[in-house]
């Protein structure tokens, strides 16, 4: 909280303005699961392309993954404006990398741990961005892959997902996946948890892009849509067990 | 060099477009004792000559640790080595915090030359007396380079500062193509050669020279004495078959903490000032 204060002449002050200081409270538009592993020549990472306001599926042409620099790519799920003032300071830093013009550059590694500092001192300050980014990026034949949360909580593994995606898709990914999975291979296996998000949680939308990166570069693909079944038995008559309940 | 009306501030430019307070700085290195440096593709070498006070005192450190991977080796006013030396390493480990990777020698080394130029366009302020070499790797390789009080850094194979150094940089001239190619082991010798070099007649032994090694996947450390006498006593076991004549058989007493003049003449200052090794 800021306030200002002036004396008087008279020798007593008084408080002619108090701001509560600009925080971030609760997100506004958000993003919501980023599902993305580690396959054969480097990463996939998967997210649709909606953005939320509040229970409102408002926005539906977002992209929530970005290449950065030449090796990495960022994904992010919660609020979107902080995801673009995340990709802003990142700007910064890959133009100033890029300007010292020495053969030398930021890997997936060092801007993992970059965005991880940015995302500890900002909750530090009680006024976080209001993410869970998803750092993925090959760097001279090495995949890497890691996660950042809006607390400052931040690691490194085969796979990982956000948001819905954590309960939904981390088990699926737990059986399905292991090394070198072909590219084919690792897209089934994100639209098999693509589809289970879509199925179940309300604020996905049927318009994904996959995002692939290898040692040649980033290429994130057209925006597409899962078939989608919803003649199950089930489906049919849901209040067949239990007549009149909701 | 001598005395002149341009010559007070480092802020006054003399007529002939010289900084004399920067020139006099650049001399106050060749007075400091011998640091030399070499590098491979995939290792550096620095390596410097133990100088005391007197007898009494132990040797002078030239040479620091700033991180694993880099390392810096100084000669002139030790004071502002150590400063510097400092400075480095400070900026090394914000790097490491942030990035949780090594800063690159290069980008290090522009850090440090912006840092020593300030002081050459400030009235109040002076040049850093010291001449750094710094040894380090980065994604291409191994890098050496020199800094000067000047604020101007330049990438060598091998260089030699300090006082005698020109004895070590006719060495190091001859043999320098082969450097890129060279092993650790035969980078180590090459570089304890050319130490001998600038002692001119003093029998070389280990507890006369400090070398440190960094490389690839060796991080920066010190040599102990006795892989350092080890590396002597393959050369020095035949005084009279080595191919710089004048090299004496003859063995003179090791003069301990000997001042020797500036090579380059000097600026009248015959002694070596206290505050400089």
């Amino acid at each position: 909280m800021t306030t200002f204060t002036v004396p008087i002449d008279n020798g007593d002050s008084v408080k002619i303005a108090e701001e509560e200081s600009q925080r971030t409270l609760y997100p506004y538009v958000t993003g919501t699961s980023i599902v993305a592993i580690k396959y054969k020549d480097g990463v996939l990472m998967a997210s649709d392309m909606g953005g939320s306001y509040g229970s409102t599926l408002r926005y539906k042409n977002i992209e929530r993954v970005k290449a950065i620099g030449k090796h990495s790519l960022l994904g992010a799920s919660g609020e979107i404006s902080d995801f673009q003032e995340i990709l802003r300071y990142l700007d910064e830093l890959t133009l100033n990398d890029n300007m010292w013009d020495d053969g030398n550059s930021l890997g997936p590694k060092e801007i993992h741990n970059y965005l991880t500092r940015v995302m500890y001192n900002r909750r530090n300050k009680f006024n976080p961005l209001w993410n869970t980014l998803v750092l993925g990026g090959v760097k001279n034949g090495k995949s890497y892959l890691g996660m950042v949360s809006m607390i400052g909580v931040s690691f490194e593994d085969d796979h990982v997902a956000t948001g819905f995606g954590n309960h939904l898709a981390r088990p699926i990914l737990r059986d399905e996946w292991h090394a070198d999975l072909s590219f084919e291979d690792g897209v089934k296996l994100l639209e098999k948890c693509m589809r289970v998000l879509l199925y179940r949680d309300r604020s996905a939308i049927n318009k994904l892009q996959i995002a692939k990166i290898t040692e040649e570069g980033v290429t994130v693909s057209q925006p597409y849509s899962l078939k989608t079944f919803w003649e199950f038995s089930s489906f049919h008559n849901p209040t067949a067990g239990a007549e009149g309940s909701w | 060099m001598f005395r002149n009306q341009y010559d007070t501030d480092v802020t006054t430019w003399s007529p002939t477009g010289r900084l004399f307070q920067v020139e006099y700085a650049m001399e106050a290195v060749k007075q400091g004792s011998a640091a030399i440096g070499l590098r491979s593709r995939s290792h550096v070498v620095l390596a410097c000559v133990n100088k005391a006070q007197s007898e009494l005192s132990s040797h002078q450190r030239k040479i620091f640790k700033v991180d694993d991977h880099i390392g810096v080796a100084i000669a002139g006013l030790t004071a502002d080595g150590r400063v510097l030396s400092r400075y480095m390493r400070s900026e090394s480990i914000n790097h490491s915090f942030t990035y949780e990777s090594p800063l690159p020698v290069g980008r290090l080394v522009v850090h440090l030359a912006d840092k020593a130029q300030v002081c050459t366009q400030r009235s109040w302020k002076r040049p850093y007396g010291v001449g750094l070499l710094v040894g380090g790797l980065d994604e291409s390789g191994a890098h050496l380079y020199y800094n000067c009080p000047s604020g101007n850094y330049f990438e060598y194979q091998a260089f030699a500062i300090g006082s005698r150094s020109q004895a070590a940089k006719t060495y190091l001239e001859r043999r320098f193509e082969s450097f890129q190619e060279s092993s650790r082991e035969d980078l180590i010798k090459d570089a304890i050669m050319a130490i001998r070099e600038t002692l001119q007649g003093e029998t070389l032994k280990s507890s006369l020279c400090t070398v440190s090694v960094l490389g690839v996947d060796e991080p920066f450390h010190f040599l102990d004495q006795e892989s350092i006498q080890k590396v002597i006593d393959t050369f020095e076991k035949v005084p009279e078959e080595e191919e710089d004549a004048g090299e004496g058989e003859a063995e003179p007493e090791a003069a301990t903490g000997a001042a020797g003049t500036g090579e380059q003449g000097g600026s009248g200052d015959q002694d070596v000032a206290p505050m400089e090794i």
